[in-house]
């Protein structure tokens, strides 16, 4: 066998078309008919399919010319999609014929997620099914709004009326209960050709347009170029001497000398060039959909994953959201269990923390008290990812706002972010960080002038452990050293901030207070971090969460964890670990700190004499 | 923005996620027009560079002007080119005349399987595209193939949002096809804007015939035209062919479903 229906002479943009419906509505006759009818077939075809047919003697059907594997053929059903090219005279299509079996969905949805817009195909005999339901909601999930549902097979109902109006009524409703409006309703037979290309006089009732002529009604999706800026970093090369930042516009526009901030790191910079091999002109602007690369004005640290937007328009960044979810996996999604998410060129760990709303797709009935998600049901849920991840929610900017789930090797999930409220502790204090660095008012000393300076870079140096271990008196003598060697080294001991700053609050051991305290701790700290100090404090072992908010607040600044303690395998991760016998000997125990700062390149020494 | 552009930065996506996902990773070059321009999309993903090493099948019975080319073309643009062969079978001397199934499997089937396991590649790119037959127009952008190079057509991974399958088991490997989307006039057309040296066997130099796919000189038909550049063969799709591309290609005819059992077992 050979072409698969294609009409090789395209050329122009191709509008993505998907039909899909219950198994055994008619899709792939559809499709074969609006070949066949546009003339769209390569010559030889349909003698080939018909001489097949004739062969293995069976009846020729016009879905036999998509389904293209032997399987497909021999049990008469779709099951992978295909991509078929035709055309009409006002432009290109490629449809995508997407299985109707339930078995299949992962495949229906990797047709109708590349989709524009949609038919659906309804019975006239058999009326709405599992599918059809199961289809329309998951064309809603995935923003495929731009829908006619096909009233197929009308000549075995005799073109009666009535059959098609009860569908039509049955099937709007439920359109309106997830929020859809059909473009048309279009009662048709493909196997007789009735209302494909042209509308027949079988139904002289219906007043509407044929499925060719609803299909040149469409409207083309465009690149989301109005909206926000958004760029997901793909990946950053260094082939030659430029460094170049390289992914896809995702939404808005980029101009060289725009000033970017980088979600969720929070990195600034600004577009130097765009680059790109073998053009006329070197570019300036790039837009929406394109495949692009830039370089920055300074060589901040950027990686796959970070989100580009302008500094005045950020994404969100957060741990925690709600979504409405499909799940096509063969296990169920449970909590408890970690998935990979990937949102953009993001890739993390998370993990269910509510299942608020588990639905039968078929039916669109709620699952009460059900905590688990079945394959080919569908669901609003809570996730938690195990790292800030960046996005939109799906209603303000699509490309940005939709996610797949991993389960082991395999996509089993896709989903779109509904909600978002600062819920948690962390999400307000990281709402609070993203505030203060867009308005923070920028003096003129940049902060590598300050490095260079005092011979360091700013670092907040955490010293852990549990009380009596020598925590204060380490801190106090590293803080001195690092000072003897005109270092800019400042103790900022947590009960100085609570005796004035932080005066008018209770002390941070009563319940509710404590957040507060250590947030005023922690912006005190940014003070002194961005005035170029290293500062040393010193923490509890067992006050972990206050210790992830001040890493919050430090950030960029690094947090240099020091962790006094005797066991083999403490619980938290530390840049040095000292026991206590180690920091007994504080001079030795400084040494050791002093050496890591140095390693790390914290401590560069300096490039003056005094 | 034009189509050919919509095109060329999917494609470009495509091969940025290539390239950041596999370690072990290479592109299966044929010498044709479809993965020549694979290469050109490659450069321009990757700003003039072509990071990912190029492997050619050599059957031994290619037609020689495509060694030439191959070679020249890999010079010029700082190519890093691996050559496979199936020795073995050659040496036991394997031909079309036994079969061509047969032949096609154990010369670019399985010269492709010792390279992928001698160099161990996890990820192999290929310029395969959906309107060429059948069963390509049921593949994905990223394509599972298991321990045994087989392809599963029945039970595919989902591909949406352009998150692709990036994650595999030891052993497997994933096929990737960055221009899966496009159509023979596409290929052409870009062809022509982007003016990209394609070997002249397309063209048709003498005689009113030219060849439209590429293959080994014992299989491969040249077709009637006239064409005789690349804007000809342009004009020459849009208005004058209703016959399929690789109707020269004999492999193709064998079987009613020749291409679906050859690509099971891991034929490109």
């Amino acid at each position: 066998m050979n072409d698969n229906g294609s009409v090789a002479n395209l050329s122009g943009r191709q509008m993505r078309l998907v039909i899909v419906g219950h198994v055994d509505h008619g899709k792939s006759t559809l499709v074969g008919r609006l070949l066949s009818d546009t003339g769209s077939l390569p010559e030889g075809k349909l003698d080939f399919i018909k001489d097949i047919c004739e062969r293995q003697g069976k009846a020729f059907e016009f879905a036999f010319l998509l389904d293209a594997l032997e399987e497909e053929q021999d049990q008469g059903i779709t099951i992978d999609t295909s991509q078929i090219f035709f055309k009409t005279l006002k432009r290109h299509y490629v449809i995508i014929d997407a299985p109707g079996h339930k078995e299949f969905l992962k495949n229906m949805v990797t047709g109708a997620a590349n989709a524009e817009s949609a038919l659906l195909l309804i019975d006239a005999y058999e009326g709405v099914q599992e599918q059809s339901r199961r289809h329309g909601y998951i064309l809603k999930l995935l923003g495929l709004t731009q829908v006619a549902v096909v009233v197929n097979k009308m000549d075995l109902v005799d073109y009666d009326p009535e059959v098609f109006f009860k569908i039509k009524s049955e099937y709007t409703d439920f359109l309106k209960s997830i929020g859809v409006e059909a473009r048309e309703f279009i009662p048709v037979s493909a196997k007789k050709g009735v209302n494909i290309a042209k509308r027949e006089n079988e139904m002289p009732w219906y007043k509407g347009p044929s499925v060719l002529e609803m299909l040149d009604q469409f409207e083309e999706s465009v690149p989301p170029s109005h909206l926000p800026f958004r760029f997901p970093v793909q990946d950053v090369y260094k082939f030659d001497e430029r460094r170049i930042i390289a992914g896809r516009v995702e939404a808005g526009r980029l101009k060289v000398g725009d000033r970017l901030i980088f979600s969720p790191s929070n990195k600034k910079s600004v577009v130097k060039s765009i680059e790109a091999w073998s053009v006329a002109e070197q570019p300036t602007e790039a837009k929406s959909a394109e495949s692009i690369g830039f370089t920055l004005q300074e060589q901040i640290f950027v990686e796959r994953g970070d989100i580009a937007s302008r500094v005045d328009e950020m994404p969100i960044v957060s741990t925690t959201f709600d979504v409405n979810l499909f799940w096509m996996g063969k296990r169920h999604l449970e909590k408890g269990r970690s998935y990979t998410l990937k949102l953009t060129t993001q890739e993390v760990p998370c993990e269910v923390i509510e299942f608020k709303k588990v639905i039968d797709a078929s039916t669109l009935e709620t699952l009460s008290n059900q905590d688990f998600v079945a394959k080919n049901d569908v669901a609003e849920l809570t996730l938690k990812t195990r790292k800030p991840v960046a996005f939109d929610l799906f209603g303000v900017s699509a490309t940005t706002g939709r996610f797949v789930m991993v389960d082991d090797y395999d996509v089993c999930g896709g989903g779109i972010i509904t909600t978002y409220t600062p819920s948690n502790k962390e999400d307000k204090l990281r709402d609070e960080v993203r505030y203060r660095n867009f308005n923070w008012v920028k003096s003129n000393i940049e902060s590598d002038e300050r490095a260079y300076r005092n011979g360091h870079r700013a670092a907040f140096i955490l010293i852990s452990g549990d009380s009596g271990v020598g925590k204060a008196d380490l801190a106090r003598h590293l803080e001195e050293k690092l000072f003897k060697l005109n270092f800019q080294s400042y103790l900022l001991d947590r009960r100085n901030v609570g005796l004035g700053v932080a005066a008018d609050i209770a002390p941070e051991d009563s319940k509710g207070t404590a957040g507060e305290t250590v947030r005023r701790f922690g912006e005190v700290s940014k003070l002194f971090l961005d005035a170029g100090h290293v500062v040393i404090s010193t923490s509890n072992a067992f006050n972990q969460d206050q210790d992830a908010d001040i890493r919050l607040l430090a950030e960029p600044h690094p947090v240099v964890d020091i962790l006094i303690t005797d066991e083999a395998h403490p619980n938290r991760e530390a840049a040095v670990v000292l026991t206590l016998k180690e920091a007994k000997n504080q001079a030795e125990a400084a040494q050791k700190v002093y050496h890591y700062l140095k390693d790390q390149k914290i401590l560069t020494g300096h490039n003056y004499s005094i | 923005m034009d189509h050919l552009d919509d095109l060329e930065n999917q494609s470009i996506f495509i091969l940025r996620e290539a390239y950041k996902n596999f370690k072990n990773l290479a592109m299966l070059w044929s010498i044709g027009k479809d993965s020549t321009v694979l290469v050109w999309l490659a450069r321009k993903a990757f700003f003039g560079h072509c990071p990912i090493p190029l492997v050619h099948i050599d059957t031994s019975y290619k037609i020689p002007a495509m060694i030439e080319y191959r070679d020249k073309v890999a010079k010029e643009w700082g190519l890093n080119l691996i050559v496979g062969q199936n020795k073995k079978a050659l040496d036991e001397g394997m031909n079309h005349t036994m079969g061509r199934m047969v032949c096609c499997e154990a010369l670019k089937t399985q010269g492709l399987a010792t390279i992928m396991e001698d160099k161990g590649y996890t990820g192999l790119i290929l310029g395969i595209r959906r309107d060429e037959e059948g069963t390509r127009a049921k593949e994905r952008y990223f394509s599972p193939r298991d321990k045994n190079f087989e392809w599963n057509f029945k039970d595919q991974p989902p591909e949406l949002w352009d998150q692709f399958k990036t994650k595999f088991k030891d052993g497997t490997h994933i096929r990737i096809h960055p221009i899966l989307h496009w159509t023979e006039l596409n290929v052409w057309e870009y062809i022509q804007r982007e003016k990209i040296p394609i070997i002249d066997l397309y063209f048709a130099i003498e005689e009113g015939k030219r060849y439209r796919s590429l293959g080994c000189a014992p299989c491969t038909g040249s077709i009637d035209s006239k064409a005789k550049n690349v804007d000809e063969i342009v004009e020459e799709l849009k208005h004058h062919t209703t016959t399929s591309e690789r109707s020269g290609r004999a492999q193709d005819q064998e079987d009613t479903y020749a291409m679906q059992k050859l690509r099971a077992k891991g034929y490109m």
